[in-house]
């Protein structure tokens, strides 16, 4: 028995032409992306900024008309059955989609209607879903009064109004403080716990570490790799050992030397040398006789069991922490 | 989700935020009570020139200057819907089963009762000034001014939905609006103009709306200008209503 897909999809694609001068230029900002979403998880697609998440997150809530191949969302095809999957999903954008201008009352009470709900069952949800994200001290405020983890939580509540079995949320926690983040978390957790199935987007891997069942890592509008956070790092298949010198020279000249011992599991950034290498604490005295007697001292070593960073960075060659800076 | 239920839900959504702040309402009001005060009586020395009989300066005059509240007092909405886009709210309800078309007509019917108020109000200003109303063509001409409102509203919203931020889009409107009203005999009868601006004139649909609502206010309702203005000021309205709801369909592109 195959398991049930929310979200399904093969070669999705999105090319943007955009007229610069009179000359037609085309960018691939999706180049084809296959997806299968499981019913009842959270699904993170991780990467960097630009990466083509909000373009296919898009497509997938059928905001965008894709440019090529075909996706199945909530049991529904993308091409032809566009107002059945917008009755089945919810969608959270990154800018969030609250009014304002309004309480939070009345952007609730007016969610609930622009999907057929009567006014009188409307008031009633709204009330619930206050109660269920916690707003009572501040649903009847407009809006523009809240802080930034109290949008949020309207935000999300207007994507749950029509309790849709499908959430799509683009980049959840982004501009969050740290306490805000951790709720909104707590929260998805639970809307998991409810059984919602969840796709969303980030770019901090400590989010999609925590919270998602699967995740595919994206980078320049293609799928990388994707697993579960644990099938991710464990296919580096190795501990990492992060070496810092005092400059970029003995830096480089280690990277040279180590490259000799341990070719293509050896990166360098600025001062840092970083070695993939099994059983690391074992290997490490190894490594360090090695540089020593070639007079070349690290000031510090670091050893860590591999993140999603660093399955970023071994797949793409680039930090993730470095594209969000 | 019914056409009519998501007009409804999108004109109270939008008639909420303009009654929040009322103020607007009447601050906009301040421009033609300008005109009606500062401006219209330099009219009263001229009259007896070509098309504006002596003594009879306030009844040309008014039904002009509502087609040119309507010109003006519509155009510049788009820069409200640059808020919801930013914010996210367009996009919000692009993703309900609401029509596409109700998120539209909801806002450009908000634009029009906040300017038929206006109209009214300054009607009633105007009338211890001399001006002598025709109930029935007034009421008719309330029809053409809401007509003119929502074919500014619907441009206002497409350059909104194109630019998506404020900078470009005063000037833009500007551009558009300024030659409108001066090309429609508002200010000063055409009558007086060269044969070259008159032949100019006549290609700016909205000196047909002038001509109609004058028309209109003299109850002179055998006048062909009446038909003219109606007809030509109704296909306007929906090619340009068209154009905005095609440039809400490409707003995510």
């Amino acid at each position: 028995m195959t398991e049930e897909l929310v979200i399904e999809t093969k070669g999705l694609k999105k090319t943007f032409v955009s007229k610069i001068k009179g000359k037609k230029k085309e960018v691939e900002a999706v180049k084809g992306v296959d997806l299968a979403v499981k019913k009842g998880e959270i699904f993170g697609f991780l990467g960097p900024n630009g990466a083509g998440k909000s373009t296919t997150q898009k497509m997938l809530s059928t905001l965008l008309p894709p440019t090529g191949g075909e996706a199945k969302v909530a049991g529904f095809d993308l091409e032809k059955e566009q107002s059945q999957i917008r009755k089945n999903i919810g969608y959270v954008s990154q800018a969030g989609g609250t009014d304002s201008g309004a309480t939070g009352y009345e952007n609730l009470i007016l969610q609930a209607q622009l999907y057929g709900i009567d006014d009188k069952t409307a008031k009633k949800q709204a009330e619930e879903l206050v109660k269920r994200f916690q707003m009572d001290s501040f649903a009847d405020r407009p809006a523009s009064t809240y802080s930034g983890g109290q949008k949020r939580r309207l935000d999300v509540a207007l994507g749950m109004t029509h309790r849709p079995q499908l959430l799509l949320l683009d980049e959840p926690t982004t501009g969050l403080d740290p306490q805000s983040r951790v709720y909104m978390w707590e929260e998805i957790k639970k809307l998991k716990a409810d059984g919602v199935s969840i796709f969303l987007t980030t770019h901090y891997m400590e989010e999609a570490d925590n919270l998602c069942d699967t995740i595919a890592i994206v980078d320049d509008g293609t799928i990388i790799i994707k697993g579960t956070p644990m099938e991710l790092k464990n296919s580096i298949g190795a501990d990492i050992v992060v070496f810092g010198f005092s400059d970029e020279n003995i830096a480089r000249k280690s990277e040279q030397l180590l490259e000799k011992v341990h070719p293509e599991k050896i990166t360098r950034e600025e001062t840092f040398v970083r070695l993939h290498i099994k059983d690391g604490d074992r290997a490490m005295p190894e490594v360090l006789r090695l540089l020593d007697a070639n007079n070349l001292k690290a000031q510090n070593i670091t050893l860590s069991r591999p993140s999603l960073d660093d399955v970023f960075l071994k797949y793409t060659g680039r930090s993730l922490r470095e594209d969000n800076k | 989700m019914k056409l009519l239920r998501g007009i409804q839900l999108m004109f109270i959504r939008n008639m909420r935020q303009t009654l929040r702040s009322p103020i607007f309402v009447f601050v906009s009001l301040f421009q033609p009570l300008l005109y009606l005060f500062l401006f219209m009586p330099l009219l009263n020395g001229l009259g007896g020139v070509p098309g504006l009989p002596a003594g009879k300066t306030v009844q040309i005059f008014i039904p002009g200057l509502l087609v040119m509240m309507a010109l003006f007092g519509s155009a510049f909405v788009g820069f409200n819907l640059i808020d919801d886009i930013r914010s996210g709210v367009i996009e919000r309800f692009l993703v309900t089963p609401v029509n596409r078309s109700a998120i539209l007509l909801g806002r450009v019917l908000r634009d029009a009762v906040v300017l038929l108020t206006q109209c009214v109000l300054i009607t009633l200003v105007a009338i211890p000034l001399g001006l002598s109303v025709n109930i029935g063509g007034f009421l008719l001409s309330l029809v053409l001014y809401a007509m003119v409102s929502i074919t500014m509203a619907s441009m206002s919203y497409s350059f909104a939905l194109i630019y998506r931020i404020e900078d470009p889009l005063a000037p833009t409107l500007n551009t558009i609006t300024l030659p409108l009203s001066l090309l429609s005999g508002i200010m000063l009868p055409l009558a007086l103009a060269p044969l070259w601006l008159q032949d100019l004139a006549k290609v700016n649909p909205f000196s047909y709306a002038v001509n109609a609502s004058r028309a209109l206010f003299a109850g002179n309702f055998q006048s062909i200008d009446i038909i003219e203005g109606f007809v030509i000021i109704f296909l306007l309205m929906s090619v340009v209503f068209w154009w905005s709801l095609n440039s809400l369909r490409k707003l995510e592109e």
